[in-house]
């Protein structure tokens, strides 16, 4: 058994199950089509906002927007990816198979986070061209300062709240219980403390508020609530945040009873 | 070759499995037996390294599993047939596993031939049968044709021509050298399939011998003797003789008489001697059935309880000789399972069940079983 064989095997797993194909799917879908629609609308009104607003307009964010919900898809298929061998019992049949349990989890991780990424990098690249068709006069181009960086960064988020989801199902072995403490985790939990002064501090640090700076090219100086770090440290913190879960998930593959 | 060495595994405060020793050699087909709840998945789980024993080892070809190179190669196993993505196709499910160790996909397709389920390989495996199921679980244990093989209770939910292939398969199996153990609690099968048997109550082991062997040691076969007629008089002196003669009887419901511990020639003798014609006098060969119920009586945890409604029906008087008529042995199916008293158990001249409770207790757990080791 070698590496190469796992990865082959869990890229068979996982083109082979309709839920993954289809929550990727849906990632990219409602990614493009959301941020299509917010390009649109803030087209059409943008001479209305006031002048603050218009300054600080990231032209670059506002065309892939649309991740903010497009990354409940991706969640849900880090957490399905490693989630259903433990509901359906698969574990014990793929680990009858790979004794080394080390392999069968990098190459699991591998081959899901390399998928999460490529849907990513297409979503993010479509969903950039797409919204700066729609925004007109007021788009930007690929080419200025900073644009590259948040259009790429945007396709590594999706690849690494992946990753972060697939670790944290390790350690909880359920999808039910690990989409429990997700998405409340990332819809709730976080834009509440993240908009309340006296804990936004602590909301910078969670992996998908820290995560999201890379995909901003303004500084968003007007408010004067700049986190304590550049888009790079930012995706750095998420980047730790994933990795702390994929070693945990290690730890209980490792140690628990399959 | 699997060798399991003090092996030990506990959930909490739960002993599953218990101090176990055995080997199971090459070219035998070698049966697992136990009671619900004795710990038989808890120990093939452990040969497979997913389960981490609290004690103890176990290995396979001398090596423990998650050393072993080429896992599939070695080792194949059925543990539990539902483990499986409900969503996938069986074919890609297959597959998936099959390239973990460079398995052709060729293969794949054999073994979905030699299971039967090459007409169903591109179906979702959320809609298969039961018995469906474990074949694909068969399969899945045949995929990297190992040298040893496990299979924890294959003919669960097969139909009688599944079964018979199963059985054929395992003795197939063996015969080319491979090592094969088998867990099962159809008993008729298992003395059919296995040369050998390991067995195991609340974790321990209780036997680990050759199947004819274990019949023998655990087992008494007895007489069915029938006197002519119904005539009352002649089945007592003929039971007053075969008492007095040294054997056991019983009475069953229809009025023959249940003999232990004589020859069918001495039986015959006796009958003569004191006038009696039979109509009946057969010999009635021990099965495997009855030799596990024996041994495993006391290790049985989750027995069913007595209906209440039983208390509703009063118990003959006690003090009436066995083959009065009212007194009866249990009841049994035409050859279902009666488990003869344990040898030397209480001693009595007759052995009549002194009560409704001992009665059933025949059938569930005896209170004084010299078998027990605990
Ligand atoms: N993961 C677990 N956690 C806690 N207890 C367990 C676990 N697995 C098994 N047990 C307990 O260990 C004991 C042995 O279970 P096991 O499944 O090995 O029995 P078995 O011999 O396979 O029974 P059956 O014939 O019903 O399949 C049972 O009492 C069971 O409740
Ligand atoms: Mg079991």
């Amino acid at each position: 058994m070698s590496f190469p064989a796992v990865l082959r095997s869990e890229w068979t797993k996982i083109r082979t199950v309709a839920s993954t194909v289809w929550t990727l799917a849906a990632a990219a879908v409602v990614t493009v089509g959301m941020s299509a629609l917010l390009c649109v609308f803030l087209n059409s009104q943008f001479e209305n906002m006031p002048k603050e607003q218009q300054l600080a307009f990231d032209p670059t964010a506002s065309s892939f927007a649309g991740m903010s919900l497009g990354q409940a898809a991706v969640i849900v298929f880090g957490v399905l990816v490693v989630g259903t061998e433990y509901s359906t019992g698969m574990i014990r049949t793929s680990l009858a198979a790979v004794p080394r349990r080390g392999s069968f989890l990098a190459g699991k991780l591998l081959v899901a986070t390399a998928l999460a990424l490529a849907v990513g990098l297409v979503t993010s690249f479509v969903s950039f061209f797409t919204g700066q068709a729609l925004l007109g006069e007021h788009s930007i181009g690929i080419g200025e300062p900073n644009v590259l960086r948040a259009v790429f960064g945007a396709g590594l988020y999706m690849a690494v709240i992946a990753l972060f989801a697939m670790g944290l199902t390790m350690v909880l072995r359920s999808s039910m219980l690990a989409l429990g403490i997700l998405l409340p985790f990332v819809f709730l939990l976080s834009p509440i403390l993240g908009s309340v002064d006296a804990t936004q501090k602590v909301a910078y640090f969670f992996p998908n508020v820290a995560g999201s700076r890379i995909m901003q090219t303004v500084p968003a100086v007007l408010d004067g609530s700049e986190p304590p770090y550049g888009p790079w440290g930012g995706f750095g913190i998420m980047a730790a945040w994933a990795a702390l879960a994929v070693v945990a998930g290690y730890a209980v593959l490792r140690k628990r009873d399959a | 070759m699997i060798e399991a060495v003090g092996l030990t595994k506990r959930f909490g405060a739960k002993t599953a499995v218990d101090q176990l020793s055995f080997q199971v050699r090459p070219g035998h087909v070698t049966g697992f037996l136990g009671p619900n709840g004795s710990g038989k998945s808890t120990t093939m789980r452990m040969i497979l390294g997913l389960d981490q024993p609290t004690s103890g080892q176990v290995t396979i070809n001398g090596r423990p599993f998650r050393e072993l190179g080429n896992a599939q190669r070695n080792v194949g196993a059925l543990l539990d047939a539902k483990a499986v993505h409900g969503g996938r196709r069986a074919r890609t499910h297959l597959l998936s596993i099959a390239q973990l160790s460079g398995i052709p996909e060729k293969r794949v397709d054999e073994v979905l031939a030699v299971v039967g389920l090459q007409d169903v390989a591109r179906r979702r495996t959320k809609g298969f049968s039961l018995g469906m199921g474990q074949r694909l679980g068969i399969a899945t244990a045949l995929l990297g044709d190992p040298r040893v093989l496990l299979f924890d209770e294959p003919v669960n939910g097969l139909d009688p021509e599944g079964i018979l292939w199963v059985r054929n398969l395992m003795r197939q199996l063996a015969s080319e050298g491979r090592t094969v153990f088998v867990s099962s609690h159809l008993m008729s099968e298992m003395a059919l399939t296995a040369d050998h048997l390991i067995v195991i109550g609340r974790g321990r082991l209780l036997a680990d011998m050759g199947t004819q062997e274990f019949i023998a040691h655990n087992s008494a076969g007895f007489a069915r003797v029938r006197a002519a007629g119904n005539d009352q008089d002649g089945r007592k002196a003929l039971a007053a003789a075969l008492t007095a003669a040294g054997g056991r009887v019983l009475q069953e419901p229809d009025g023959a008489l249940r003999v232990t511990g004589l020859e069918l020639p001495h039986i015959s003798d006796l009958a003569h001697g004191v006038g009696v014609r039979l109509w009946e006098l057969s010999p009635h060969r021990a099965s495997l059935e009855e030799a596990y119920m024996r041994m495993t009586q006391s290790s049985v945890e989750y027995t069913s309880t007595e209906d209440p409604r039983a208390e509703l029906w009063e118990p003959d008087p006690l003090a009436l000789p066995a083959w009065e008529d009212g007194a009866a042995a249990p009841e049994v199916p035409q050859d279902g399972f009666f488990a003869p008293p344990p040898p030397g158990a209480g001693g009595k001249p007759f052995l009549m069940p002194g009560s409704a409770a001992e009665l059933a207790g025949t059938a569930g757990t005896a209170p004084n079983n010299p078998e027990d080791t605990r």
